[in-house]
């Protein structure tokens, strides 16, 4: 992967995530650094992204949770070249089942791969609360 | 076809609220879901068909399916028309379910004009205040995905589960550059080799720049009448036969599955109804924002086994006059046309043309009686909506 442009993962500015009432708890969280993942109280099924309403059994009767925010990476894909140089994005199989869309930081992009170990970790964004991001571990 | 005495109102729900502070617009959507669904003594997987008008977020129909989890929907439609949106939503439903289409839709209306201190829209957010846009905007949007890293995405994971090559996918290129150089209108006329494609500046991995479609301005219509009428006309009788639509999205994140798209269920819906199967197609549109987009859909729509589009199209299998299944004969995305970065019309245009016998007489596909289109629309890596049209050439 000798042509992704020289220059830090770290170099791309994250915009404020867009906010709602529904998810305000989880970026309220995310500035005291903990990472929440919601679970249905009636079936027992965590998923990602948090909803109010379990998308899977209908129940309104989900809670955060924090999780360690540990998991496998289940796909990638590094944008060779971008106005801020080369970033990856893919998909994070946490520990507790549900798949999270993500950055990868803090390594060498060339050596990522499927199956890899990686933690969370937050990342400042442009005025809003810092987001999930991962790295391998 | 009358939908009279097709379809009857069963379940009926008024939210509560006229003033939510503390709940977003997509709740407020599942919430009136899930009233109506106690109403009628369903559950939302009895659901097969959603309708929404433009108070849904995000994408609509895609982004309100997958927020509300519905599985089984196999109808959409998200006409807009204001505040009446919703009574053509009803005849909708009935003409759906009349057809076949579905037999439990689902209308929904919802949203919170009192909290106007948050603004609509799905995109970025704005520091220190609440939005009420796309519900996947927050977890998604900040992270820099573009059609190129999130089919990127679904391109590594099919080599890593199916030891697809790069090479592999190049052919698809190479097909669509055999076929373009007859189009005197194609964006990209040169036939291109396997290696020109692996060798391309690699964009997001394992995508290269010839791995992807061409960026043009352009458009398309398509004319679509009754029997009547069609048979008055001086041209060749296409005829629907068989159609079919599926929304796929991450699901709540679980088993995420990136190396299938919605073509996995359109493709069987259509085909049963057109009473036809994969083998029996003499020409295939297939949707090729990128060379993976069409493997995928190839291999769901039941061309070949799963895991094996790489060995499919292989050594020119996709070329006209060359190999089974002739694809794209216009050049498709991929080296003719991507008009405003939507090219679903041109799929069919292209079909069309090879039933007609007025496509390229490079490229013509002898006798051609039978063709598919099909179309992803959306992100193959988040949410997207699958469209699959059977045509047949009437005698």
């Amino acid at each position: 992967m000798s042509d992704v442009q020289d220059k830090p993962a770290e170099g791309r500015k994250i915009p404020a995530p867009a906010v709602t009432i529904e998810s305000k708890p989880f970026w309220d969280a995310a500035a005291e650094g903990k990472f929440l993942i919601k679970r249905c109280n009636a079936c027992g099924e965590p998923h990602w992204y948090p909803r109010a309403l379990c998308p899977f059994c209908f129940s309104d009767d989900t809670v955060w949770e924090e999780s360690p925010g540990e998991g496998v990476i289940y796909t990638y894909s590094t944008m060779h070249r971008s106005p801020t140089g080369p970033y990856a994005i893919g998909y994070v199989t946490l520990n507790e089942g549900p798949a999270v869309l993500t950055n990868f930081v803090d390594c060498d992009l060339s050596t990522l791969a499927i199956g890899q170990k990686v933690k969370v970790k937050f990342q400042a964004t442009e005025g809003g609360p810092p987001v999930p991001v991962f790295s391998p571990v | 076809m009358s939908i009279k005495g097709k379809a009857y109102i069963m379940g009926a729900y008024e939210h509560p609220t006229r003033d939510a502070p503390d709940k977003s617009t997509p709740q407020l959507h599942a919430e009136c879901a899930k009233g109506a669904l106690a109403d009628a003594g369903l559950t939302k997987d009895d659901i097969d068909g959603y309708f929404c008008a433009g108070d849904a977020p995000g994408f609509g129909g895609m982004s309100m399916v997958d927020y509300m989890g519905l599985k089984n929907v196999r109808h959409m439609d998200s006409t807009e028309t204001g505040g009446s949106s919703y009574l053509l939503h009803v005849g909708h439903a009935a003409q759906a379910i009349a057809a076949g289409k579905c037999t439990v839709a689902l209308i929904t209306l919802a949203g919170r004009p009192r909290q106007n201190k948050f603004f609509p829209g799905g995109g970025g957010g704005r520091p220190g205040q609440l939005t009420d846009g796309a519900p996947e905007a927050g977890f998604e949007n900040i992270y820099g995905g573009s059609t190129h890293n999130t089919y990127g995405m679904c391109a590594m994971r099919h080599m890593y589960e199916y030891g697809t090559t790069s090479e592999q996918l190049a052919w698809i290129k190479v097909a669509a550059s055999h076929h373009a150089q007859y189009n005197e209108h194609a964006f990209l006329k040169d036939v291109v080799t396997v290696e020109q494609v692996v060798n391309s500046r690699m964009i997001s991995d394992p995508l290269h720049l010839l791995d992807c479609c061409v960026v043009t301005d352009g458009g398309g219509a398509l004319i679509v009448t009754s029997p009547e009428v069609a048979k008055s006309l001086k041209r060749p009788l296409v005829k629907v036969i068989g159609a079919g639509e599926a929304p796929k999205g991450p699901r709540g994140g679980k088993d995420l599955d990136l190396t299938h798209s919605g073509a996995l269920w359109s493709g069987p819906i259509a085909f049963e109804e057109a009473g036809v199967t994969p083998q029996d197609m003499k020409y295939a549109s297939i949707y090729d924002s990128f060379t993976i987009t069409v493997l995928m859909q190839l291999e769901d729509l039941g061309f070949c086994k799963k895991g094996e589009g790489g060995k499919f199209v292989s050594d020119g299998n996709l070329i006209s006059g060359v190999g089974k299944l002739p694809f794209n004969t216009d050049g498709g995305g991929l080296c003719n046309n991507h008009p405003t970065n939507r090219g679903g019309i041109t799929k069919v245009i292209e079909a069309v043309r090879q039933l007609r016998g007025e496509a390229h007489p490079k490229v013509q596909v002898p006798n051609c009686d039978l063709a598919l289109a099909h179309g992803t629309g959306g992100s193959l890596g988040t949410r997207h909506g699958a469209g699959t049209v059977i045509m047949e050439r009437e005698a």
